[in-house]
């Protein structure tokens, strides 16, 4: 009996430190773990889809709410002024999530870019949606244009072989684009 | 015996994965390159030291019976902790490593060692056991990363060294050449040290 008391308070013991130690240790390091993936996941990816932003996005962050939801927000400025604006939406894919961070000229209603964040498609088939070959026929598109809920936009092919990908990314560009005018106003707001 | 000796011992008599042959399987899979090897072999460092030390000033309050577990959970402590720092100061690294950090909780020479060593002995020799260990494994890995980064890219530590009109062969990247550089190490040390 007294063993197994004996065997319950150590082991409870031990893992209860170890338990708090890690808490701490976590809330620590958590501010900066956040602001590396920030830099190394989607600061290259917001680079790309504010192609000729002059200050540093992910510096000028903003944190909004829309639809009692929580969003990234990034701003790129050109001549110190305002230019555009990028966030994230979720479509899905073939295989699961697919992240997709669009950017929009907030002047003149246009997309500036397409980047995928991250995505679970097959290597090498659903993947190519990552490629440049299939974002870049997103830029300059207007937001006016009709997404049917089952296909991407009139002049973009699905990639052949990545329908659902290909979909996946529209659907995710369908919610944003439904989102942007809230987001607009927000962004300008303040 | 010395004290030096806990340290000198894992350099040769017990290189990690050349005499014991434990811990094998982060050493396949990291070898890539002479920086994921280095990386690597400094988090296990970390992590065998650290836990060497608390195993065995711990040792005489903890039960036999639940041992492992206790030891499992130290040494899933520090990984977390070596896990997170990595994330949050070395991020590039953290990627290329990927799950093999999470996955030292489970490489048997840090669990072998606190069972068969600093459960058994003092503070300091654990110590020294641990680092010793430590770092014969990290330069075992860096290496064997450094071989295969040579011939399978042409550089080192990222660095282009090998003459321009070199081919890398491509499959010393790859799994294939892991066994096969692996192997190929373990059998010259074997034939040094029987010829000794």
């Amino acid at each position: 009996m007294k063993e197994i008391v004996q065997m319950i308070v150590v082991l409870s013991v031990i893992c209860t430190i170890c338990g708090v130690a890690l808490s701490g240790f976590r809330n620590m390091t958590a501010d900066r773990i956040e602001n590396q993936v920030l830099m190394n996941v989607q600061g290259p990816k917001v680079k790309l889809v504010l192609e000729g932003a002059e200050n540093d996005l992910i510096a000028d962050r903003k944190n909004l709410s829309v639809n009692d939801e929580q969003l990234l927000l990034f701003i790129g400025k050109k001549q110190g002024k305002d230019w555009a604006i990028a966030y994230e939406t979720v479509g899905q894919g073939f295989g699961g999530d697919l992240k997709v961070m669009v950017g929009y000229d907030i002047e003149q209603n246009n997309l500036t870019g397409v980047q995928i964040i991250s995505h679970k498609e097959t290597p090498g088939i659903g993947s190519r949606v990552t490629e440049n070959q299939f974002t870049k026929r997103f830029k300059g598109l207007h937001i006016d244009i009709e997404i049917d809920p089952n296909q991407c936009p009139g002049d973009i092919d699905a990639i052949s072989g990545a329908t659902y990908s290909s979909k996946g990314v529209c659907e995710a560009l369908r919610k944003s684009i439904a989102l942007y005018p809230e987001i607009r106003k927000q962004a300008l707001a303040n | 015996m010395g004290l030096s000796k806990e340290f000198t011992k894992g350099l040769w008599n017990e290189l990690p994965p050349f005499r014991l042959v434990l811990g094998l399987c982060p050493v396949l899979a990291v070898t890539k390159s002479a920086e994921t090897g280095l990386g690597m072999g400094l988090a296990v460092i970390f992590v065998l030291t650290c836990s060497n030390m608390l195993v065995s000033s711990l040792r005489n309050v903890i039960p036999r019976k639940v041992r492992i577990a206790s030891f499992i959970v130290i040494i899933a402590t520090f990984v977390v902790v070596v896990e997170l720092t990595a994330q949050a100061f070395f991020y590039p690294i953290y990627e290329k490593l990927g799950i093999f950090i999470p996955l030292i909780v489970v490489n048997c020479i840090i669990l072998g060692r606190a069972e068969a060593f600093a459960s058994r002995n003092g503070v300091i020799p654990s110590a020294l056991d641990g680092l010793g260990i430590g770092t014969g494994f990290t330069l075992s890995l860096t290496v064997l990363g450094g071989i295969r980064e040579i011939l399978g890219n042409g550089t080192i530590f990222g660095a282009e060294i090998m003459w321009s009109s070199f081919r890398p062969f491509t499959f010393m990247v790859e799994a294939p050449g892991a066994f096969l550089s692996l192997g190929l190490l373990l059998g010259i040390m074997n034939a040094f040290s029987k010829s000794n």
